[in-house]
Formats: C-alpha cells, sequence, structure tokens
C-alpha cells in the first residue's frame, strides 16, 4: 500500500512508514527516549531526502513527547521553572539551528553535518551508556548498592543563582540556559527531541533529582520540537504533514506496547539494548561516511 | 511585386511536398497525483497519414516524454581527512525532470545525429550548460553525465529502444512508463515520424502533471502559507498527542 508524500514527493509504503514509527515508538516507550535518533537515520533510508525527514522528525517528536509529558504532569514530576529556564535556551538554539541548516543546504552538505552530528553525538552517548550500564549491572550482580554522589563543582560556583524547588536545587540559571541551547540547535540539524543528551546533563551535570528529569526534559523538548517544526515549516517548507501523520499514528500505538513490555524485562539488560542500539546507528552512520560511495555525483537543488 | 510572387513560388516549389503526415494521440490528457500515486502509464497511439502511396524503406517513430526543465546543481563527492565531503557545485542551466525515449529501433538508426541536433531529442542535447565555470574545462562532460546517471538510476530517464511497434506501414502504439517520483508541471509528448533518420514530421501534445485533492492541498499551504501550515503542523501533533494520552488513560487506568 504506496503513499505519496505531498512535500518529500516520493512514494512510500505506508505499511513500512507504520511499522518505523511503530518500532521508534516502542523503543521510546521501553526507555523514555524520543528516538528521534532513530527517526531520522531510517527515513532516509527509506529514501525521504534528508532534509524533509529532519524537519518531519521534529514534527512527530511534539507528538510524541506531548503525550509523554501529559503522563508525568498528571503524576506532578516536571519541574516547569528549570524547563522554562531551558526552554528561554532552547529556543535561541533552536532558531539558530533552522538557520544554520538553511545555509548547510545552501553550500549543499546538509548530509555531511547531520551525519557527522549523528556520529560524534550517538558514538559519545552511546560509549558512555554502555560503559555505564556494563558498571552498573556489574554493581547490581555484586549485591552493592548503587550511590549517586552530589558534587560540587565549578557548576555551582556561577552567577544569577535561581532555585528550582521540585528539582531540589540551587544553581546559577547559566548552565540550563547553555544545555537547552544546545538542545536545541542539535534539534534543528540533527532533527532529533535531543533527550538522549538531555537527560544524561541534568543528571550528571545539574545534579536534578531523577523523578523530575524525565518529565522537566519531556518539557523542553515539546516546545523546541513545535518552535523548531514551525521554524522549518517557514525556512526550509520541508514539513510534511502526510509523513508526520503516519509516523505518529504508528508510534502511538509503538509507545503502549513498549510501555506495556518495559516491566516485563530487566532494568539494566535494557540500557545495555539501548546503549548497542545506539551505537550500531553510529557504526552504520559512520561507515557511509567513510567508504568509497558508487556514484560519486550527487544532485541537488540550485536555490535563491 | 511580380518578382516577389516569382520568389514565393520559387520557396514553395523547393520545399520538400509533406506526403507523409503523423496524427497522434495520449491515453491521458492529464496525470493528476493523489495520494495513493504509484506511477502511470501513457499508452501513445497513432496514425501516419498520406497524401501519396509511401515512399521505398521503412518508416520510423519515435516517441519523446518531456518534464518540465529546472536548474540542477551538481556537485562530486571528494575525500577529505578520510570522510566524503561534497565539493564545489557546478549549477546544470536545465535538466529535464523527467525524459524518455521510446523509438521504433536502435536511437542511432532511428534519427540521425544531425536531426537529433536540431530537434533536442538525445539526452545529450536536452541537458543544457551554458556558462561552466573556469576550472571545469577537462570534467564538463563528466558532470553532464552524471546528470544522466543519476537520473537513470533513479528511474527518471530511459530510452527504450524498440518501444514503439508500427503496423501495416500506417498503426503505431508504445506504451511509456511514469514513475511515482514525479514533478508537477507540464510534460511535452512529441512523435516524431522519420524516414532513413531524417525527421518527416512532428506532433506535439502537452501532458500537465498536477498534484490533486489533499496532495495538492498541504502543498500548495505547505508553500504558500508556511506560517499557517507550520502552526497547523504542531497542532496536529498536540492533538495526536493528546488524542494518544487520552486513549491510554482511558483503556490502562
Amino acid at each position: 500500500m504506496n503513499i505519496y508524500l505531498p512535500i518529500a514527493e516520493v512514494s512510500v509504503n505506508a505499511l513500512v512508514l507504520l511499522a518505523l514509527g511503530g518500532g521508534v515508538g516502542m523503543l521510546s516507550g521501553l526507555f523514555g527516549v524520543g528516538g528521534g535518533f532513530l527517526m531520522t537515520p531510517l527515513l532516509i533510508v527509506v529514501g525521504i531526502p534528508p532534509a524533509v525527514a529532519v524537519a518531519t522528525g521534529t514534527n512527530q517528536i511534539a507528538a510524541a513527547s506531548f503525550s509523554g509529558m501529559l503522563a508525568h504532569l498528571r503524576r506532578r514530576t516536571v519541574d516547569m521553572k528549570m524547563g522554562t529556564v531551558m526552554l528561554v535556551g532552547g529556543i535561541f538554539g533552536s532558531a539558530a539551528g533552522v538557520q544554520a541548516f538553511a545555509l548547510l543546504r545552501e553550500i549543499g552538505q546538509v548530509e555531511l553535518a547531520v551525519g557527522l552530528c549523528y556520529v560524534v553525538f550517538l558514538g559519545v552517548v552511546g560509549g558512555l551508556m554502555l560503559a555505564e550500564s556494563l558498571q552498573a549491572s556489574r554493581r547490581v550482580r555484586k549485591g552493592g548498592a548503587a550511590r549517586r554522589k552530589r558534587r560540587h563543582n565549578w557548576i555551582h560556583g556561577l552567577p544569577f543563582k535561581m532555585r528550582f524547588r521540585q528539582s531540589n536545587l540551587y544553581i546559577s540559571a547559566i548552565p540550563p540556559l547553555v544545555i537547552g541551547a544546545l538542545v536545541g540547535l542539535l534539534a534543528a540539524i540533527m532533527g532529533v527531541g535531543g533527550g538522549f543528551i538531555m537527560v544524561p546533563a541534568m543528571i550528571y551535570l545539574l545534579g536534578m533529582a531523577t523523578t523530575v528529569v524525565v518529565g522537566t526534559s519531556l518539557f523542553q523538548i515539546l516546545f523546541v520540537a513545535a518552535f523548531t517544526t514551525l521554524g522549518h515549516a517557514i525556512t526550509n517548507q520541508t514539513v510534511d504533514a502526510m509523513l508526520a501523520l503516519v509516523l505518529i499514528i504508528g508510534g502511538v500505538v509503538g509507545a503502549q506496547i513498549g510501555a506495556r513490555l518495559g516491566p516485563r524485562l530487566r532494568a539494566e539488560q535494557l540500557r545495555i539494548l539501548l546503549a548497542l542500539i545506539v551505537l550500531a546507528v553510529c557504526l552504520k552512520l559512520g561507515w557511509d561516511l567513510v567508504r568509497t560511495p558508487s556514484e560519486l555525483f550527487v544532485l541537488g537543488e540550485v536555490r535563491g | 511585386m511580380t518578382r516577389l510572387l516569382l520568389l514565393l513560388a520559387m520557396m514553395l516549389a523547393s520545399l520538400p511536398v509533406r506526403a507523409e503526415e503523423v496524427v497522434a494521440g495520449l491515453s491521458q490528457t492529464r496525470v493528476a497525483i493523489n495520494t495513493s500515486f504509484t506511477g502511470s502509464e501513457i499508452f501513445v497511439f497513432g496514425a501516419i497519414k498520406r497524401t501519396a502511396p509511401p515512399p521505398e524503406g521503412a518508416v520510423d517513430v519515435l516517441v519523446a516524454i518531456q518534464g518540465p526543465s529546472k536548474p540542477v546543481m551538481v556537485r562530486k563527492r571528494e575525500r577529505q581527512f578520510g570522510i566524503w565531503v561534497n565539493g564545489p557545485g557546478v549549477p546544470i542551466d536545465a535538466a529535464p525532470s523527467f525524459y524518455a525515449v521510446a523509438t521504433t529501433r536502435a536511437f542511432r538508426e532511428t534519427i540521425s545525429f544531425t536531426e537529433d541536433l536540431r530537434h533536442r531529442v538525445g539526452l545529450s542535447e536536452v541537458i543544457r550548460l551554458i556558462d561552466a565555470p573556469d576550472w571545469l574545462v577537462d570534467e564538463r562532460g563528466d558532470f553532464l553525465d552524471a546528470v544522466v546517471r543519476v537520473r537513470e538510476a533513479e528511474g527518471l530517464y530511459f530510452i527504450d529502444e524498440g518501444g514503439v511497434r508500427v503496423t501495416e506501414e500506417a498503426l503505431f502504439e508504445a506504451l511509456v512508463d511514469l514513475p511515482a517520483n514525479l514533478v508537477e508541471g507540464d510534460y511535452i509528448a512529441r512523435i516524431f515520424l522519420l524516414r532513413d533518420g531524417a525527421v518527416v514530421d512532428v506532433y506535439e501534445q502537452i501532458l500537465p502533471v498536477k498534484k490533486v485533492g489533499i496532495e495538492r492541498l498541504l502543498h500548495s499551504l505547505a508553500h504558500e502559507s508556511p506560517a499557517f501550515y507550520g502552526v497547523a503542523s504542531v497542532l496536529l501533533a498536540l492533538a495526536a498527542g493528546w488524542a494518544a494520552s487520552a486513549l491510554f488513560r482511558y483503556f490502562v487506568p
């Protein structure tokens, strides 16, 4: 069953798209990540032009994160104040990212930039996550309790201190602003929500209470993804509503399956699995950058 | 005045009498791209009209369907620091988004080189690069060939030699496959009647390819009112997210 996508201008099997949305949705239900880092590369593999894949990916992330955030709002595990500070940074980062994306498109280096960003970030995050979860699973086997030290580092010496009651923090507003901006920038260039970067940053850099990390991250991702979608729609005209709709339907169903499967699996094994998936995507994209392509020439559009 | 008339008479006499003409039709007068569009088949048929008995030798028919031409940027990938990077772009002035040719015999047997040049039939004639940058001199041909190669691989350019069947020296038919990745615009179908590689008559028909229904609506919204389209996309996502959350709560309390 093929479906013609009006903006991507290609005809793609709708069942493949549904399965893709469902598969990625399941992972996000299992692991609590948006899954954008898988969605965008997979869309490109299916034959969606990279520019459309990135922009439409952010639209799908807006849907997924809104759905997730509503659940966290009911459980009161969203630190609105922290989320808002990060969001202010995120809006600036996203605006810069959309402009950077348009520029990259003009000089014909979108694929390269997107590919490089993916390889670097997936490699670092996947590697850290694998090391950390292997360590944790060894600790669990030994029977020792996992502990987390609240370190007092240079971050706590910065000015403009604010009190974040729900996160149980009294820190400068600068680090959340910077993290927010970085995530916004990445969201626009890579078509991801940035959860896989933001969650570790909130825990390890800011030392936030873990109970509010996921909800707050989703709060910030929602607004950045919505803003980025808007930016791409206006600047690049690359948001494919038809594609987004199919992906969202698949993703919603997948997320429910994933959320039900989650409790039946062991948490440590799950995290090792996620780390391996992240590293596998990283290796595949890295290989594509290095190996000799079968066609040395690429066609692009002339703009302006 | 008499001299002028004489000149006119001479000119008319020097013109070859068109003993043969081609009349043709397409199975579709337009192509509509809707949600379930997976490509289309265009059936080209026609007849050869004669005012005199057919001359010696075989008659050939060539069908060319051409999509709207647009400039295209061609880049050559180069290895830098171990990874493949797009090199500087060469803007090709015009390359059709789609080009299909069907002939009765091998392409060069059907149409001679000079006629090919005159009527711009072959692929090398329809792709134009007017102002090539100076550094390109040696590689000009490579860049033009690349356009043909890439588009052939995408199924957008093809030559179907022997794709036109002529029956009884009078009727002909051809089937041209339009792929799913078509670009909108006015396509031009040209049907050439040839003898010994020389063009005897040409018939031309325009075949509009347009998105229809929701495809048309979304495409024009995205390009004409991008702000509204962006807001609508976000609202759609939020509504879907809320619906998912509500459904989830309803079924799994």
